[in-house]
């Protein structure tokens, strides 16, 4: 296999660290921990056999660390789990081998037993795996510390008060604070990253040589990530494991990785050392990956509008408080969701609000519509010529502002009422506006889904006949049904693959130009916002931290918390790794 | 915890109060009294009183006074003296005829929820992991032809049965000869032959119900990424799902004491009369009919009691199953 051949030149370039596990490496450079050789798994649904995965090779070598790149569906995950066997009933191997090199000599795993005890040995022991959902894929009725001592007594000769000590020593290695008494806390008391981090400690628990991590960090914030990501390759360092790691994050892989393969429709199209494929790819998809990533970094910036006249939106002093009521039934504000925030949205201008999981931009994002009420504050809107508060706002008024200000959401699959026809779906807010009626509202809801790049003919369709990309683009000709002014997009391209993103991104900025809106644009990811947006709004624990210009922001920015959340952000380059050396924000 | 246990007791008494309320004057809704159904009754027969006598009867039993006052005099002795009044129709105090009964109620009930739970637990779980196999679908068939069978039906075919082929007396809970006997192991092998009739009735449309809710239950949370992680780590597959799924699953089991006991108590009279099992089902029934009304109140107020029991357990226990119920 190419990748295996590793030039000098790459190798001093690739890591930093390299120097410290050369001697690991090259202890195992010979012989791979794990092999896969031409691994095909089929799908047998109920009309016909889907190929999820053909023809796969790939080699594992202790100390190093193999990414797995492709869009969603390209079947990098099935090949993951396939090596530990746990594939769903209806997938079936139906070629290749997967060997695992041990001191017992090689174990052949794809002959194996499906629960049987070898591989149930192999399963926790030999191979630990890591799932991107940390928040579901920990039981929410055991312990923390209960689930990781069974790991332990599965695997190693240990009694239970071993195990148990063994247990606050991983979640200590993990960095989780007072171990001994998180322990035996259970897991909804753990924040995203905390549970990862207890995820992380499971998987090692019984000094697995392979880490499988599938998509270990796309349900956290960048700082989460980075701290994840740094935490991962310390241990490595440490155990000199071999990792899998599969993501869509060409960022992470160009920060992580010493190899990579490209996967597409279940095919590997290129395999190399990182720095091979993120500066000499051969393969076009490789090529258009890339692109699509380095193209909302280097990208032309958009001329700002001016801010000198009359804003749209004048925030001033908002705050939201959550909390419990105390025994008189008053109100005891126990967090600070949002605490006095002011901003200002001008015509034409597209805000971007940025901050990590729990700095308040969704709630203040649904307190501008007044779909969350504000505790306090003022919300001044100039849309029609004369200033109305909106806190202030009756029925009526408020209807008519909710269709000058539409909502997109993050989540393209939850939505839309998948019993719903595309029709319905979009004509909605204009039935419940009373606006339009029979042909009108047909030929209405044509025209808006050519406007977002849909066919006609897709109205009679029903959600689940669409793509990710398309049912965004089904939300955003929803928002646009009512002729809004301004359009608040939560996240909107966050569930979204790279290509997919760029395709949506671009179409928003034409919208724009063409109908003459306005974008708060609340986003966790700094290179969207700084492809997409004018000006940005930092928020950290309710407040704002900073506000300016976007290429300022993402640049040179001025607050300490902000550059330490720029400097967490990946950048798609190998021979330019900043996450892992990044300014950190103690507070 | 413990402060939240004893504040639903404490907010059990308004509840029961309204109970009590509700149920006293419900009873007293229908027209006339014990006195006059009993008049009724008498005068079909033929037979005559001295309205002197009646006047007399209406006096001393405190019928002419007002809903309140009587509805005072009632619970006042309940809460002062554990007095439940005095039953027309039977002659004898309501605590005499009330206790008896309710512990019978209570036994069947507790014995068919264990039974539900013992049949429903091991197919249901059977049902979810083997889903679509031919031994789920033989398992739902007859989930459903018990939740389809009436019940009273069904305990005169099992009475059939067991006196046809096993040649058992049948109805009641024992035995001719047994009946006001000694506890010998003779009585309690009588008490268990007849037992299972009962039982069997009562809970097989329960059975069925909770065999759906944990098949549904259990086949969502299969495919959650929590179970791919405990077999990941290596455990076996009966492990993997008893350990985990399962265990999330079992939720609506515990709140199913909450509705079995009311459910079995008002629910199952026609099997119970079928049966002629000693159960406070019949006897209410009569107890309403002939509007005989300190007993029926205390019926209807104990089975309030039995509720509120009932929901308190079901919903401790569910926070001990499941650590994210939290009381405050």
């Amino acid at each position: 296999m190419p990748m295996t051949t590793q030039t000098p030149s790459a190798t001093a370039l690739a890591k930093p660290t390299r120097a410290q596990h050369d001697d690991l490496v090259s202890a195992a450079a010979s012989a791979p921990v794990l092999s896969v050789r031409g691994l095909s798994i089929d799908f047998h649904l109920r009309t016909h056999v889907l190929h999820a995965v053909r023809d796969v090779s790939f080699d594992l070598f202790s100390g190093q660390t193999l990414c797995l790149v492709g869009e969603s569906g390209s079947g990098k995950s099935v090949t993951a789990r396939a090596l530990l066997r746990l594939i769903d009933p209806q997938a079936k191997v139906s070629g290749g081998s997967i060997t695992l090199q041990g001191p017992d000599g090689e174990l052949r795993l794809d002959t194996l037993a499906p629960n049987g005890r070898e591989i149930r040995a192999v399963r926790g022991g030999r191979i630990g795996l890591i799932f991107q959902e940390p928040m579901s894929s920990l039981s929410p009725v055991h312990t923390i510390g209960s689930q990781i001592v069974e790991a332990l007594l599965l695997h190693r000769k240990m009694t239970k008060a071993e195990a148990k000590a063994e247990t606050v020593k991983l979640l200590r290695q993990v960095e989780i604070a007072n171990p001994e008494q998180m322990a035996d806390r259970y897991t909804f008391e753990f924040s995203g990253g905390m549970r990862q981090r207890a995820m992380i400690a499971m998987a090692l628990a019984c000094k697995p040589d392979i880490l499988i991590a599938d998509e270990p960090t796309t349900a956290l914030d960048v700082t989460t990530q980075a701290e994840i990501m740094d935490l991962i390759a310390r241990l490595q360092r440490e155990t000199g494991m071999a990792m899998l790691m599969i993501t869509h994050d060409l960022g992470l892989v160009a920060e992580v990785a010493d190899s990579v393969a490209v996967m597409r429709w279940g095919r590997v199209v290129e395999q190399g050392p990182v720095d091979a494929i993120f500066h000499a790819p051969h393969h076009p998809y490789t090529r258009k990956l890339l692109s699509a990533t380095l193209r909302l970094d280097t990208a032309a910036k958009r001329t700002a509008p001016a801010t000198t006249g009359q804003p749209l939106l004048s925030v001033r002093g908002l705050c939201k408080g959550f909390g419990t009521t105390n025994w008189r039934g008053q109100q005891t504000f126990a967090i600070k969701a949002v605490d006095d925030v002011s901003l200002d949205l001008w015509p034409g201008e597209n805000l971007g609000i940025v901050g990590e999981s729990g700095s308040g931009k969704t709630t203040l994002g649904r307190m501008l519509l007044r779909i969350i009420e504000p505790s306090n504050g003022s919300i001044l809107w100039q849309g029609n010529g004369q200033a109305a508060e909106v806190t202030k706002m009756q029925r009526p008024e408020l209807a008519q502002y909710r269709s000058a200000v539409r909502l997109v959401f993050q989540d393209p699959f939850a939505s839309l009422n998948p019993r719903m026809t595309v029709k319905q779906v979009i004509a909605d807010p204009l039935i419940v506006a009373g606006a339009l009626k029979g042909a009108a509202l047909e030929a209405r809801v044509g025209d808006l889904l050519e406007l977002v790049g849909l066919e006609r003919s897709a109205m009679e369709r029903y959600p689940h006949a669409f793509s990710g990309g398309q049912r965004q683009r089904i939300g955003i000709a929803r928002a646009l049904a009512l002729d809004p002014r301004v359009i608040i997009a939560d996240e909107a391209t966050s569930a979204l693959d790279v290509s997919i993103r760029a395709q949506v991104l671009d179409l928003l900025l034409d919208l724009q130009k063409r109908l003459d809106l306005s974008f708060v644009f609340i986003a966790h990811d700094i290179s969207v916002v700084r492809y997409f947006c004018d000006r940005v709004v930092v928020m950290h624990k309710g407040r704002i931290v900073e506000t300016g210009p976007a290429e300022q922001i993402c640049t040179r920015p001025a607050e300490p918390y902000t550059q330490s959340l720029i400097s967490a952000v990946p950048n798609p380059d190998p021979r330019n790794r900043r996450m892992l050396h990044r300014t950190r924000f103690g507070a | 915890m413990w402060v939240y246990v004893v504040k639903r007791i404490f907010l059990m008494i308004p509840t029961l109060f309204g109970i009590s309320l509700i149920s006293f004057f419900i009873i007293q809704l229908p027209p006339g009294d014990y006195l006059t159904s009993l008049l009724a009754s008498m005068s079909d027969s033929g037979q005559t009183i001295d309205p002197a006598e009646i006047a007399r009867m209406r006096a001393t039993y405190g019928l002419d006074d007002p809903m309140v006052v009587q509805y005072f005099k009632w619970i006042s002795g309940i809460v002062l003296r554990g007095d439940f009044g005095y039953s027309f129709e039977w002659g004898r105090p309501v605590s005499d005829l009330i206790w008896d009964r309710m512990g019978s109620t209570l036994s069947i009930s507790l014995a068919a929820l264990v039974f539900v739970w013992a049949v429903s637990l091991p197919i249901g779980i059977y049902s979810a992991v083997h889903r679509h196999s031919v031994g789920d679908h033989v398992a739902t068939f007859f989930g459903f032809l018990g939740l389809a069978i009436p019940n009273f039906i069904l305990a005169l075919t099992l009475m059939y049965v067991s006196y046809k082929y096993f040649g058992q007396s049948v109805g009641g809970l024992f035995s001719p000869e047994y009946i006001g006997a000694d506890w010998t192991w003779g009585r309690v092998w009588d008490l268990f032959m007849h037992l299972w009739i009962p039982i069997v009735v009562i809970g097989t449309s329960g059975t069925a119900a909770l065999i759906r809710i944990l098949r549904a239950n259990l086949t969502d949370e299969l495919s959650k990424p929590y179970v791919v992680t405990a077999r990941a780590k290596g455990l076996s597959e009966f492990n993997v799902v008893m350990r985990y799924p399962v265990r999330i699953a079992l939720n609506p089991f515990v709140s199913a004491i909450g509705w079995v006991l009311p459910n079995l108590i008002s629910g199952v009279t026609i099997t119970a009369i079928v049966l002629n099992l000693p159960t406070a089902g019949p006897l209410l029934l009569r107890a309403l009919v002939s509007q005989d009304m300190y007993l029926a109140g205390s019926f209807i107020l104990l089975m309030g009691v039995l509720t509120l029991i009932g929901m308190l357990i079901s919903d401790v226990l569910l926070a001990l199953l499941d650590p994210r119920i939290r009381f405050t």
